[in-house]
């Protein structure tokens, strides 16, 4: 009977599961716990300080970089190849990414060319850049460009072949001009496959920067990290790829912001 | 201003759709069409619409389009067609930013047509945050906004759910006895054909051709009270399109 609680077996629980929940702290603690133990082997003697020094002695060594006021014009350096190259790319990228998008000839003829070029590390082509653009800045901030342009050509490309073919015909239906379809209606709709597109593409580029700066920069995290890296004085190169990890970090964080500002009508 | 369909042939490839459709569209009324699934009726709105082709017949404006029209043809979708990323307001404002009207015409208009459709107090709102009724409302109003001479509504209750359907319903009727706009309605409900049409067009199955045009008399705000009547034009409209449903439902699609 329905009214007795005691009769039959009660139904097993088979859902739950598989919904990630998040669980803030549990990151940051998982960082400072292989920080710790890192730096209670050294201290202990288990790590020897050749093979990988102590996080403290990494520390310390980004405090005299801090003190000696080389590393302001180190980031510097790194972040305004990194801006410049990425901007450039993902302008460029966009560009070409909507147009092959919106024409029929522009994807004829370049789709295949981005689907050739886009495979091959840029890095590769870094001595080519260098006898095109120079041995200074032209060289590095090219082969950032080049490295950002493809992956967002192909994003955005993507996101226009996707947008809601019913919205551009509403759009048509109420007389817009090509024009404004285009600019309130197709790329709108693109911007949800564009964005993830930039995280790609920063962390692309932050690799070619590393790459690029490690052929004849005087200044540049890349060019400080190949310096310490062939004085064998790995405090210094370990303080460098910290710097590098918090670049990566930031950038991404700026995405997220740029995402959470710019999607907001989809959440 | 009227439509007139003269003979209107039309295909994808192989498959005729539409074989010599001829109507008249008078201006004030609500024509339904209604027919079988696949028999061609959203196409035949997009050729009335002037959004696709006819590959032959013709679809003329006989008379002056009313002066202060927008965009005297303006269609309503089926799945609201509202832009995910502009609010009630903006989707509203979409329609009207191309004509340049300034400023102050632009916020007029917005304002008349969402109070028109009792959306005022949410034109802030994302369409993400809207029931369908209110969505498909959102698009009602944003048709209103351009001032149409014909509003070509494509099934546009079917992705609605039957009691907000009623209501819409309701809506619609109440709208189109102060406004008396003049419509073409698309639709496979019989309950919403003879709700709303002041006359129904009967479409066969594909190649889709007109099989029976009936004229309801009955006032619209009126119906509601005249059940039996109305349930004897929705039999007589079963009737024809029984076997027609049936022939269709047993065909491979695309074949």
């Amino acid at each position: 009977m329905a009214e007795r609680d005691d009769s039959g077996r009660s139904v097993p629980f088979r859902g739950g599961g598989f919904l990630p929940r998040s669980l803030g702290v549990v990151g940051p603690l998982v960082l400072f716990a292989v920080i710790g133990i890192w730096e209670l082997g050294s201290r202990a003697g288990l790590i020897p300080a050749l093979v990988l020094p102590a996080p403290s002695e990494a520390l310390a060594a980004l405090a005299d970089l801090l003190e000696s006021g080389l590393l302001w014009k180190h980031v510097s350096a790194s972040v305004q190849r990194l801006v410049l190259g990425w901007t450039l790319g993902t302008v460029l990228g966009i560009a070409v990414g909507a147009s092959i998008g919106l024409f029929s000839l522009a994807r004829a003829g370049m789709a295949p060319l981005v689907a050739a070029l886009f495979p091959i590390p840029k890095i590769a082509l870094l001595p080519l850049f260098v006898i095109w653009f120079g041995i200074g800045e032209g060289s590095k901030v090219a082969t950032i460009l080049f490295g950002t342009f493809f992956p967002t050509v192909v994003a955005t490309y993507g996101g226009v072949d996707n947008v809601d073919r019913t919205l551009i015909r509403m759009g048509q239906s109420f007389g817009l001009s090509w024009f404004s379809i285009v600019r309130k209606i197709i790329l709108p709709g693109a911007l949800p496959a564009i964005l993830p597109g930039f995280r790609i593409s920063a962390a692309i580029a932050i690799v070619l920067l590393v790459a690029a700066e490690m052929i004849a920069a005087e200044f540049g995290i890349g060019a400080y990290i190949l310096l310490a890296g062939s004085l064998m004085a790995t405090d210094e190169l370990i303080a460098g790829v910290a710097i590098l990890s918090v670049l990566g970090l930031s950038v991404n964080w700026l995405i997220a912001r740029a995402e959470r500002f710019l999607l907001r009508w989809r959440l | 201003m009227e439509l007139r369909l003269a003979g209107l042939h039309h295909a994808y490839g192989d498959v005729e759709v539409l074989r010599g459709i001829s109507l008249e569209i008078p201006a004030g009324r609500i024509v339904c069409i209604i027919g079988p699934s696949g028999c061609g009726k959203s196409t035949l709105l997009r050729l009335i619409g002037g959004l696709e082709q006819p590959d032959r017949g013709r679809v003329s404006q006989i008379g002056e389009t009313p002066p202060g029209s927008l965009n005297p043809l303006t269609y309503i979708f089926q799945d609201f067609a509202l832009l995910p990323w502009r609010t009630v307001e903006g989707n509203v404002r979409l329609a009207l930013e191309d004509h340049h009207l300034g400023r102050n015409e632009t916020a007029r208009i917005v304002d008349d047509v969402l109070s028109r459709t009792r959306l005022a107090e949410f034109r802030a709102a994302f369409p993400r945050q809207l029931s369908g009724g209110m969505k498909q409302r959102v698009a009602i109003a944003r048709a209103l906004s351009v001032s149409p001479a014909f509003l070509l509504m494509d099934e546009p209750l079917s992705a609605l759910d039957a009691q907000i359907r009623e209501l819409l319903m309701d809506d619609l009727i109440e709208l189109w006895s102060r406004e008396r706009f003049s419509a073409v309605y698309v639709t496979h409900n019989l309950h919403e054909a003879v709700r709303l049409g002041h006359r129904v067009v009967v479409l066969s199955r594909r190649p889709g051709q007109v099989r029976e045009i009936l004229e309801i008399d009955l006032p619209l705000d009126a119906r509601a009270a005249h059940g039996r009547e109305l349930e004897g034009h929705r039999h007589r409209l079963w009737s024809l399109l029984r076997d027609e449903a049936q022939a269709a439902e047993l065909e491979l699609v695309g074949g």
